[in-house]
């Protein structure tokens, strides 16, 4: 096999991990309060701007993050998520769009069009003569991580439990003595940790700007959609689909023709599957 | 009925009228508020039934760039190239639209396949950046005043031109308002399934307003691009154009025939408003108010200003009926 192409491929998979754990973010979101978080993608951008500011500039390490945007979380939720519960569903996807232009033009009102980075760059990994990033090698790993933890904390603990039991039934929960409301709190908070996570890793490979959520975001709900929305496994699984179609795509073609593929790969299986490929 | 039509006429002699008094700067701003607002009003002509589509982007960029390309390349009309471009974007919305509407994909699936529609068209036309110029954008070929290449220096032409679209599409809007099948898309809006029920096909109808709605936001963007004389994948094609049509469309209100148009106005007067007032100095601001207002809007005003305002009419001039025929209906009048 062509060393390049095993290159793209290999590049592919650790760009997936990333995507993964922000999917499995979107989709806890989604299972749980029932909403489409479309900012989403736009948290991770503010998540980068903090991360510069709180670590370029105050030296602050960098998983405070984490907390930052879980707080921006749980804000999102009671500011706009938590009053239009009960209005239609397209209402609330369309809520969190405004809260996206809302953020993207604060973000370029306050810090501007330029690209900006943390002026730390980890270094190029040789392997045979491939080349690995190992900021990428590292995403992934801390990325399964994050997975593997998050896994362990909605199996294990009571609060995780009641995450699950929302997910399956949202009105018979309160019958067992579970605040709906706690857990959207809860919920909000960890889908904003996983897109602070997310934000300290991909401050180590790519330039902040205001419009970095455009990049990656719509690809995100593709990959939540086609893995059926809410469907932690599928989404994670969707997410190294997606990103080995862009990474050969890419290496065959050009890169916006590997998204439109994505993109059209998307829409085909939207009408094979409607409910997401691995649904039953 | 009457008073309703003073008052069409009475706006038809305004705006004939209005090209004598203001300077070219506003000539631009109304003709930008009357394309828009036709783009915006195309849009609503499904979206009033809750079809919303986030693909509007991609049949606004093909109709664009379809007839400026065959124009730059081949020497074609426009007036055969506009056809052309409103036929490309009608099939991509009957390849897409039916089977969405075949297999079911509703709400925010549809939202999301069209969506995904709008990326796959800017992405190919950024792709195509041998052809189409890419991100560059593309000018089409200048020749001065035209009727052949429908180019004219002058505002007052496409003035002109903008006015009797917005009234076409205000036309289209109220005939699909007034015809019998816009009980048949309200039931389907209601609850597709009880629909099909009692013998509606709702494939023909969801798919005949799609097509309509896809035709005329072809159209206006090829006017739109005639106008500017440039054309930006990013401004006429993908998401954030897909984003602009919905939430102008949304603030000025869906439910009415001109509730689109009052949202372009709004929208385009706050944009350069807040633009003149700042000058460069706040890239951005005019956004950072626009999103604020759009999330306070779907919060607390899910039907747009015109509609607050008709309700608020109605409410003051029959209180008791208004109330009771909301009794009587909640659905509809919630939605």
């Amino acid at each position: 096999m062509d060393i390049y192409l095993l290159e793209a491929i290999i590049n592919g998979i650790l760009l997936g991990g990333v995507l993964a754990l922000l999917a499995l973010g979107l989709n806890l979101i989604f299972g749980v309060i029932d909403v489409v978080w479309i900012a989403y993608a736009d948290l991770v951008m503010c998540g980068m701007y903090l991360i510069y500011y709180l670590n370029a500039e105050l030296n602050w390490p960098l998983l405070l993050a984490c907390a930052w945007v879980a707080a921006l979380g749980v804000l999102v939720h009671v500011l706009i998520i938590a009053p239009i519960l009960g209005s239609a569903p397209i209402n609330q996807l369309l809520a969190t769009g405004g809260l996206l232009f809302f953020l993207q033009s604060f973000a370029t009102l306050l810090f501007g069009t330029d690209f900006r980075n943390i002026g730390v760059r980890l270094p190029i990994i040789e392997l045979n003569g491939i080349y690995i990033s190992s900021a990428r090698l590292l995403a992934f790993a801390v990325a399964g991580a994050g997975a593997i933890a998050l896994y362990f904390f909605l199996r294990r603990t009571f609060v995780g439990t009641a995450i699950r039991a929302i997910a399956q039934d949202r009105d018979i929960v309160g019958l067992m003595g579970i605040d709906q409301r706690h857990i959207y709190l809860v919920t909000s908070a960890i889908g904003g940790a996983l897109a602070g996570l997310a934000a300290c890793l991909l401050t180590l490979q790519y330039d902040v700007h205001p419009f970095i959520g455009n990049t990656f975001g719509p690809l995100l709900f593709m990959i939540c959609v086609l893995g059926g929305l809410g469907d932690m496994i599928g989404g994670f699984v969707a997410a190294f689909v997606m990103s080995q179609i862009i990474a050969i795509g890419g290496y065959y073609f050009s890169t916006e023709l590997s998204y439109v593929f994505a993109f059209t790969f998307f829409i085909v299986l939207m009408f094979v599957r409607p409910r997401g490929v691995f649904s039953r | 009925m009457t008073a309703q039509h003073a008052m069409i006429a009475g706006l038809a002699v305004a705006l004939l009228a209005l090209p004598h008094f203001v300077a070219p700067y506003f000539m631009h701003l109304l003709i930008q508020i009357l394309l828009w607002g036709f783009v915006y009003t195309s849009w609503s002509i499904m979206g009033r039934f809750g079809f919303v589509s986030l693909g509007h982007g991609a049949f606004m960029g093909v109709g664009a760039y379809v007839p400026a390309l065959l124009w730059n390349y081949t020497g074609l009309t426009p007036w055969i190239g506009i056809p052309v471009g409103i036929g490309f974007a009608v099939l991509l919305g009957l390849i897409v639209g039916y089977p969405c509407f075949r297999l079911k994909v509703v709400g925010h699936y549809f939202a999301l396949v069209t969506l995904a529609l709008s990326q796959v068209v800017m992405l190919s036309i950024v792709a195509a950046r041998d052809v189409t110029g890419g991100s560059l954008g593309f000018t089409p070929k200048a020749v001065g005043h035209s009727w052949f290449a429908l180019q004219f220096p002058e505002k007052i032409y496409f003035y002109a031109i903008s006015v009797a679209l917005w009234f076409g599409g205000l036309a289209v809007w109220y005939w699909i308002d007034r015809g019998i099948d816009r009980e048949a898309l309200d039931a389907i809006s209601e609850d597709e399934e009880a629909a099909a029920s009692i013998g509606i096909n709702v494939i023909r109808e969801k798919l005949r307003v799609t097509l309509i709605s896809a035709g005329l936001t072809a159209l206006g963007g090829a006017i739109y691009g005639q106008y500017m004389m440039y054309l930006n994948p990013e401004t006429v094609s993908g998401i954030a154009v897909s984003l602009q049509i919905v939430f102008a469309a949304i603030v000025g209100g869906t439910y009415t025939a001109v509730g689109p148009t009052v949202g372009a106005l709004l929208t385009i007067s706050l944009n350069e408003g807040l633009r003149v007032a700042f000058g460069t100095n706040f890239i951005g601001a005019a956004n950072t108010i626009y999103g604020i207002l759009l999330v306070l809007f779907i919060v607390f005003m899910p039907r747009g200003i015109v509609g607050t305002i008709q309700d608020a009419i109605k409410g003051s001039r029959r209180g008791k009926a208004a109330f009771y025929s909301a009794i009587r209906r909640p659905s509809s009048a919630d939605q």
